[in-house]
């Protein structure tokens, strides 16, 4: 994965172009089923932006989008393909829940000792292909994907005699530990289950700004990923600062099971990412990988995934799963086209 | 172990490996070329579709093994026009093609059987007639499944199109040096999309094996048998013979999980081996697993 080059212009016009082509390659489809690419588009954006309630939705189903794609852009930052988001976060998502159910400790302590515990268990889950990566030249791609299925491994044989008999989900966490819901605050968002841990995702995005493009260290982990062998010459030392990458992109990831464990069900359930770490690659990919671009593409994403299901009536809802995989397949294809033309300008 | 569940429990290795070898002797081929093939998730999950629905409307168990093959092989194709053709991110479209997969197969499932969840009933592919090989217990039955004659032989097949033929020597050069194949007059994309296609080929092929014994197309019914198919190849060293070997070590770990539940020993656990395993051997600690040195690198000729 290569960082943008080029004017920005063609930095926000490569995603748009990309997202417009997959609609209108999703449009095929639609017809193909007989129904209009535009009234069941109408439909999508109506339900996704149109009521508060959907709006409420939409940012529901885009928190733990944001999450994935912050912690896959940092560490595409430093150089790193973080495909492990999925496994961080769920790993995350269990380790908050277990906090929040048992850990003996005063009430006030109860919730900040939870979220913590998601995004040490996601950083130390990352950490592990980071010195993988530092320690034996290991390539972290098949190493995070690895560690995915492993993470399902492990939760699925300690959840084994923790969950709720004939059930796949831990008990539910204290009422101490719930994150509140937004529409507290927000009463237009009335009944969605939106909490304020996208607060804190959006409070991370600045955050990551900051700690990318305004502090020393994100400036080496930035040099690292734009060339390894200046940043070596410079002084940064590697190994050291890729397992750092890993370990903050993991916490990120592990925050993001939050939203699902303490803001809206209260228990972890087996499979409760649902894909959202994977679709932290589209996520990041579209956003370029600035957590400004991050932020707007997941809202994007959270905006298909809860259209998908409204949208149910007219077209299969897996349509959104379509349109989100080829966004991503014209958006690299893009990019590669986009990024040639701006190497032959300057040569 | 008495001789007879040890026949049984080579069955189920077997029977479990079949799928794993083809897709992994396929990626093997695809990335001795150079270009990352992921999408096998994705390859396998359309061919077993195309299977039962070739099988559904053609009414023909051959006919729809030869969709599945067609499947796969177009899915690889759409994988080959954006990395090669466009040279775009390999992994990146590889995890794209599998999640277009998910997303398509469910959509075509619900379009055309009505159901988000499994297919009707089609039929399988007939036996092939062994004789008195056939009453072998527990092996005999599966001898006579077409499909694992095929993966039986093509793994030989394959180790000698890549180590003894020019057309192997040529795609390894391109994984390697895509440079130097280029200064000797080779076609470097021409090979690299080959690879890709005869990947796509085989892994279309292990998905109609699922389908086939199934006797259904279920929805994500490859359970992420693609990312165990790299793993091998990876630990088999991106050697198809290594490829099947490691297949054939999985498949004996999963045969071994599934006997083993309910026994009291920590089954689930045993889930977790093979991508343990792949992760040592990643890191060198099961020798050295060196990938094709121009993996993962797009071929620009204006700028080698």
């Amino acid at each position: 994965m290569r960082l943008p080059a080029g004017g920005r212009v063609s930095v926000a016009l490569a995603p748009a172009a990309a997202v417009l082509l997959s609609l209108v390659a999703g449009g095929v489809l639609i017809a193909a089923v007989g129904q209009s690419p535009l009234e069941v588009y109408g439909l999508l954006a109506r339900q996704a932006f149109g009521t508060g309630y959907g709006i409420g939705q939409t940012l529901f189903k885009g928190t733990p989008l944001l999450f994935a794609g912050l912690s896959v852009a940092l560490a595409f930052r430093a150089g790193l393909f973080n495909v492990g988001a999925e496994g961080q976060m769920y790993m995350g998502g269990f380790a908050a829940a277990l906090v929040g159910a048992y850990a003996p400790v005063p009430a006030p302590l109860l919730l900040p000792l939870a979220i913590l515990a998601a995004a040490l268990a996601g950083g130390a889950w990352a950490a592990i292909p980071g010195v993988l990566k530092a320690r034996f030249g290991a390539h972290e791609v098949i190493n995070t994907i690895m560690l995915n299925f492993i993470a399902y491994a492990l939760v699925a044989w300690w959840g084994h005699g923790l969950f709720v008999p004939a059930t796949v989900r831990t008990r539910a966490v204290a009422d101490a530990a719930w994150i509140p819901r937004l529409d507290g605050a927000l009463p237009w968002l009335r009944g969605s289950p939106a909490n304020f841990s996208l607060v804190l995702g959006l409070g991370l995005a600045l955050a990551l700004g900051v700690f990318l493009f305004r502090t020393r260290m994100g400036y080496e982990l930035r040099v690292l990923g734009l060339n390894p062998g200046a940043a070596e010459y410079a002084g940064v030392r590697i190994g050291p600062a890729q397992v750092l990458a890993f370990a903050l992109a993991g916490a990120l990831a592990g925050l993001g099971g939050t939203s699902f464990v303490l803001g809206y069900k209260h228990w972890f359930e087996q499979d409760f990412t649902a894909g959202a770490g994977f679709m932290g690659i589209a996520v990041a990919l579209i956003g370029r990988n600035h957590p400004l671009g991050v932020c707007a593409a997941a809202l994007f994403f959270g905006a298909l995934a809860y259209g998908g299901l409204v949208v149910n009536q007219l077209v299969p809802s897996d349509l959104v799963n379509v349109l989100r995989s080829l966004v991503i397949l014209f958006a690299i294809s893009a990019y590669a086209l986009f990024e040639r033309r701006a190497r032959r300008v300057q040569a | 172990m008495s001789p007879l569940s040890a026949l049984l429990f080579a069955a189920a290795t077997l029977r479990i490996t079949v799928p794993y070898a083809l897709a992994a002797v396929g990626a093997s081929i695809g990335e001795r070329g150079g270009v990352v093939c992921l999408g096998v998730e994705g390859f396998m999950l359309h061919g077993a579709l195309a299977y039962v629905l070739g099988a559904w409307f053609l009414h023909d168990p051959w006919l729809a093994l030869l969709c599945a093959v067609l499947a796969g092989v177009a899915t690889a194709g759409l994988h080959a026009l954006v990395t090669v053709g466009f040279r775009a991110d390999q992994i990146t479209s590889g995890i794209g093609i599998n999640l277009l997969a998910a997303g398509l197969t469910r959509f075509v499932l619900v379009t055309v059987f009505h159901s988000s969840s499994n297919s009707p009933r089609v039929a399988g592919l007939p036996d092939l007639p062994l004789g008195p090989l056939a009453a072998i217990p527990g092996l005999g039955p599966l001898l006579a499944t077409p499909l694992v004659l095929i993966a039986l032989l093509i793994v030989p097949l394959v180790t000698w199109l890549v180590f003894r033929t020019p057309f192997g020597l040529r795609l390894r050069a391109t994984g390697e040096r895509p440079e130097a194949s280029a200064a000797l007059g080779l076609s470097v994309p021409r090979l690299r999309v080959t690879g890709v296609l005869v990947c796509g080929a085989l892994s279309g092929l292990a998905g109609a094996w699922l389908a086939s014994e199934q006797h259904s197309f279920t929805d994500g019914m490859t359970g992420g048998r693609g990312y165990i198919a790299i793993a091998a190849m990876i630990v088999g060293k991106w050697h198809p013979a290594g490829a099947a070997a490691a297949c054939l070590l999985f498949g004996a770990t999963e045969a071994a999980q599934i006997g083993l539940q309910g026994s009291g020993f920590p089954s689930a656990l045993l889930q977790a081996l093979p991508y343990a395993v792949t992760m040592l051997a990643l890191a060198g600690f099961i020798g050295r697993a060196t990938p094709p040195r121009a993996l993962g690198t797009p071929y620009d000729p204006e700028e080698a």
